[in-house]
């Protein structure tokens, strides 16, 4: 893109030289009237003009009979049209168009240049389907930046009006403008980039980063200008993005750009992530625990290093495994190897096209100097003649100063026309910019594919792990439990025991008072009695003492079911996120094919099209190296034909 | 480079009248450069071919061995004794020694070498010199020792003849503009001859450099569309199909076309810039004879202020009557007589110019008439054959799209 902005200096530079050669008046009869005219010439060529000669523009030059454009044709036509290329009337408007603008000024050239060059990317995008948009950009106006700025006066931008002409139906009107400044262009590419990818959107201008006395230069906004225009035609070409949305706003709302400007920071900067769920990222607990699980051993000491070099591992080991996974498309690699050898050609191409086009500018250059260099001569040699012979030679002079002029001129027109056509290469390259990125949005899915997948295979791994666990805590709690169900039958055993030993007590206490006169019985009975009392003790401490044991299992066991608790909670939640990453790793699969259906299409579309575009910059090239080879042929075939008494003389 | 010789002695005979039985003629061609000898030493000798009948010379056709040294002690030998007669130039000698035996530097100064000889050979004052008769026909150690016999300024090396001639050169300008010398010629015609001559020079020198830088956007062209043609080729190959053909054919026109360039630029350095450069060496051999002019003019007055004061004197010495008046009148005499000489000297180099002019003129406004047949010509049949060779891939590309 670089070589298009070059080419607009180029084309600049070139109108002031072209302006200069143009008002140099080269027909006149070479008598003495002749003479102010000449000087005039030459005042505009040391640049000093004379106080009393106007600015000198090519005016006169209306009525002379060589320069204007349609005698030019005439005198043209009978010479040449027997040997002469007989073109279809269609490829002489586009190679003569230029000499419409002749005597116009130095604007209308380009205007005409960028016209066809726009109407040739619309009757391709119009033979593709029969929807039209015209875009241009026009009318830049500085403005002031409303934000709160400390600085008045410091924040100054440009904003172009975009004027839209279609018929597609979407767009619901035929006719619409907006203002926009540079700022949401590059929104605009942002939406779309993220929009569509895998397509092979044109590449946006670039920014430019520039001072801001710069900016605000005329060349600079005219070369920004011409720069978006292109840039909006191309993406109004594209058969899918002509009719996106974020194109049709952009086109079309009023007042501010309702696309939003940024989308996550991070989530852009991951950028084969930007799919995923945010669980997954920017939290780095859930990642360090399944590194705390595998390796407990290590835990706590550098955990940081440990974290960062095991991320490192993984990452070598994707890189390591990347082609296996590329290769899965066997087509769409050939293809993409092919464009690799394509592009390495077409910017070898698009370089000596470059040099072809400066040399072809030069040669023009150099023959304009040398026949400004002979007009000079032609006018002092007349000037100070004192011989017919000099006057003779001033004449022949003047008749080669003229061709050389004229032939400059058509090479600077055909070189204009040249860089016209060869610029199909450039735009080719530009849009390899915009494959690629097309290729990284597909490798980039890729990569989340895998990304996501990996995470899969190591959640599952750490639920399972998890699971296991807990599994065997389980195990150990049972046996606990079981322990306690012994005790509690020994406290249920014991208490029977107790019951019964209580009632035994009862039982004999009644028999005492049966039998209370019965002295005998009385001294064994109170024995008895005292050692019932010692059993109903002794149990009852025993009791307590198993109740005590059994109320401290259980805590001891609940203690142990809430840790289990919790656990079966996080296992849950890692199934969660598994689900949740699979939904992601499905939507990325989803993803990556579409892309990669995107690349397919575009890559059929890309093949058609620059067959299409090829053929018509060859053709293009050719014609137009013809139509002013031919001119220049027959300049100097005049001056050769002028001048061949001198070789007849002097055989 | 055959070609360019045989074009050459063709227009080298055109000097020569249609009946050479009837008239005198002298035709010479120079041909066949070689390189002799090595390193330093190295230097470039040619053929030196004379055809005449003139009487003085010892047969109709005589073939010597000169090299450049040998030319410009012609020149020089020319200039010393054809005061008022601008005396055609020489090639200079080449500014960079890593040119000096480039093919195309040898052929170029053949070619003006044939020309500076040719011209002396035309003129009709100059084809009388006797030294052109010795260059043209003694032996090559002759030659030699006559070389080396010069005397005076011409005894040194080449080397330093250059610095002589640009001495000159500056001593001219000094001259001219009066910066040194006083006595200074001052006809309204003469000052405008003057003024015209180094206006001229400035014109053509810018003319030349031009022209020069043309013949070298010509070769750069031609390279930059070899380089486009291959890059063109290449990518053709990517493309296989019939576009892929497409491309390879006109990457191949390029590269054609790009041997067209170079054989044009070759033209055009031979038969447009040389012409223009040999202009410009024409009118610094003007601004040389008119150095010799002006030395002459100082001479004359020189002499006739003394002559005057030597009359003073006289009248003076007779109205004393001294002894000393039979020898100062004879001194006077022979002051007058040297007085005289001068002015006749100085006179017959004015005649000889105003004529020199008028020849200069008619032969520039041939030799550049020519000069612009070739470059028109030569850009016509480029351009033609430019125009051929794309118009003919314009079917093929037809054919192609029509297939799309």
């Amino acid at each position: 893109m670089m070589g298009f902005e070059n080419q607009g200096f180029e084309e600049a530079h070139l109108f002031s030289s072209r302006q200069e050669i143009q008002s140099l008046v080269l027909d006149e009869p070479l008598d003495g009237k002749s003479f102010s005219d000449y000087r005039s010439a030459m005042s505009s060529i040391s640049e000093a003009h004379h106080p009393l000669s106007p600015p000198i523009v090519g005016i006169e030059v209306d009525d002379d009979p060589l320069l204007s454009p349609s005698s030019y044709m005439d005198r043209r036509n009978p010479n040449v049209s027997e040997n002469s290329y007989l073109e279809p009337p269609s490829y002489a408007d586009v190679v003569f168009s230029p000499f419409g603008n002749e005597n116009g000024e130095a604007n209308g050239f380009e205007n005409s240049t960028h016209d066809s060059v726009k109407s040739e990317i619309i009757s391709r995008s119009a033979s593709s389907s029969s929807g039209y948009i015209k875009i241009a950009v026009s009318n830049p106006v500085k403005e002031q930046e409303i934000s709160n700025s400390l600085v008045p006066g410091g924040n100054t931008y440009v904003t172009y009006l975009i004027t839209t002409r279609t018929n597609i139906p979407e767009f619901g009107g035929s006719e619409y403008s907006v203002r926009r400044r540079f700022k949401d262009v590059v929104t605009l590419a942002d939406r779309l980039s993220e929009s569509y990818r895998g397509f092979f959107i044109p590449p946006r201008p670039d920014k430019n980063v520039v001072e801001s006395q710069v900016m605000h230069k005329q060349e600079f906004v005219e070369q920004r200008r011409v720069a978006l225009e292109k840039y909006l035609t191309r993406l109004a070409a594209h058969p899918v993005i002509k009719k996106s949305e974020e194109l049709k706003v952009f086109l079309q709302v009023q007042g501010k750009l309702p696309l939003p400007t940024t989308t996550d920071v991070a989530s852009r900067m991951l950028d084969g992530a930007v799919k995923l769920p945010k669980q997954l990222f920017g939290e780095p607990a859930t990642v360090v625990a399944p590194h705390e699980v595998v390796q407990p051993a290590k835990g706590g000491r550098d955990l940081l290093r440990i974290f960062k070099e095991l991320k490192q591992s993984v990452a070598n080991d994707w890189g390591g495994s990347k082609p296996p996974v590329v290769e899965e498309d066997k087509e769409f690699l050939e293809k993409k190897e092919k464009l690799q050898v394509f592009e390495q050609q077409l910017s070898n191409a698009s370089q000596q096209a470059e040099s072809l086009v400066k040399a072809q500018q030069d040669i023009g250059e150099t023959m304009g100097q040398l026949g400004l260099a002979f007009i000079k001569l032609t006018k002092f040699e007349t000037e100070e003649a004192m011989y017919n012979s000099q006057r003779i030679r001033a004449a022949d002079m003047k008749r080669v100063a003229t061709a050389a002029v004229k032939a400059s001129r058509f090479y600077r027109e055909s070189n204009a026309q040249t860089v016209k056509y060869l610029d199909t290469l450039h735009e080719y390259l530009g849009l390899m910019l915009a494959v690629h990125s097309a290729f990284s949005d597909r490798s980039s899915a890729l990569l989340t594919v895998q990304t996501l997948l990996s995470e899969l295979s190591s959640l599952q791994s750490r639920a399972e792990k998890l699971e296991v666990a807990s599994s065997k805590i389980f195990g150990g709690d049972r046996s606990r439990i079981r322990k306690i169900e012994e005790l509690k039958e020994t406290i249920r055993v014991t208490e029977d025991a107790k019951s019964c030993a209580v009632r035994e007590y009862e039982r004999i206490k009644d028999t005492l008072h049966e039998y209370l006169g019965l002295m005998l019985a009385v001294h064994s009975a109170f024995s008895d009695r005292s050692s019932a009392l010692l059993t109903v003790q002794t149990l009852l401490s025993e009791l307590s003492s198993l109740q005590s044991r059994a109320e401290k299992l259980e805590v001891a066991s609940s203690k142990i079911f809430g840790g289990d608790r919790s656990r079966i909670r996080k296992i849950e939640e890692l199934k969660e996120t598994i689900r949740v990453t699979e939904d992601a790793k499905s939507c990325a699969v989803r993803e990556y094919e579409r892309i990669k259906e995107n690349n397919r299409n575009e890559l059929e579309r890309l093949e058609r099209e620059r067959r299409h575009d090829f053929l018509s910059m060859l053709k293009g090239f050719v014609i137009n190296q013809v139509g002013y080879a031919e001119k220049i042929a027959n300049e100097w075939a005049n001056v050769a034909e002028e001048t061949s008494g001198y070789t007849k003389e002097s055989s | 480079m055959a070609t360019i010789t045989t074009q050459r002695s063709l227009s080298g005979s055109s000097q020569s009248p249609r009946s050479p039985s009837a008239q005198p003629f002298l035709g010479i061609t120079v041909t066949d450069p070689v390189k002799l000898g090595n390193g330093v030493q190295a230097y470039i000798s040619y053929r030196v071919i004379t055809k005449t009948n003139f009487p003085e010379y010892q047969g109709p056709e005589k073939i010597v061995i000169r090299r450049y040294s040998d030319f410009v002690w012609l020149r020089d030998r020319l200039f010393e004794k054809y005061k008022g007669i601008f005396i055609p130039p020489l090639p200079e000698k080449s500014a960079v020694e890593k040119f000096r035996f480039s093919s195309e530097f040898i052929e170029m100064r053949r070619q003006a070498l044939d020309i500076f000889l040719n011209r002396i050979a035309s003129h009709p004052e100059l084809r009388q010199s006797e030294d052109l008769r010795t260059f043209l026909q003694v032996d090559e150690e002759t030659m030699e020792r006559a070389r080396s016999q010069e005397t005076g300024i011409f005894k040194k090396k080449p080397a330093d003849l250059m610095q002589i001639f640009k001495d000159v050169q500056s001593k001219v300008s000094d001259v001219v503009l009066g910066k040194e010398k006083p006595l200074e010629e001052s006809s309204p015609e003469y000052e405008k001859l003057k003024h015209y001559t180094f206006e001229l020079e400035d014109h053509l020198a810018e003319a030349q450099k031009h022209a020069f830088r043309l013949v070298k956007r010509h070769r750069e062209l031609g390279q930059s569309l070899a380089d486009f043609g291959k890059a063109i080729k290449l990518l053709g190959a990517c493309e296989g199909n019939s576009l892929g053909k497409a491309f390879s054919e006109l990457g191949s026109k390029s590269e054609t076309l790009s041997i067209k360039l170079q054989k044009e630029a070759h033209h055009l350095l031979m038969k447009f810039e040389e012409p223009l450069k040999d202009y410009v060496r024409a009118v610094q051999s003007i601004k040389a004879t008119m150095a010799e002019r002006a030395n002459a003019f100082k001479h004359q007055c020189e002499l006739a202020e003394t002559i005057k004061l030597k009359e003073i004197n006289l009248d003076k010495l007779m109205l004393t009557r001294s002894d000393k008046v039979g020898e100062a009148e004879i001194e006077y005499r022979e002051l007058k007589a040297e007085g005289e000489e001068a002015t006749r000297r100085f006179e017959t180099i004015v005649r000889l110019m105003s004529e020199e002019i008028v020849r200069f003129q008619e032969q520039k406004t041939l030799d550049i008439g020519i000069a612009f047949h070739e470059l028109a010509k030569g850009q016509a049949q480029m351009a033609n054959e430019i125009a051929d060779a794309w118009r003919s891939l314009i079917p093929k590309l037809e054919a192609c799209s029509a297939r799309t």
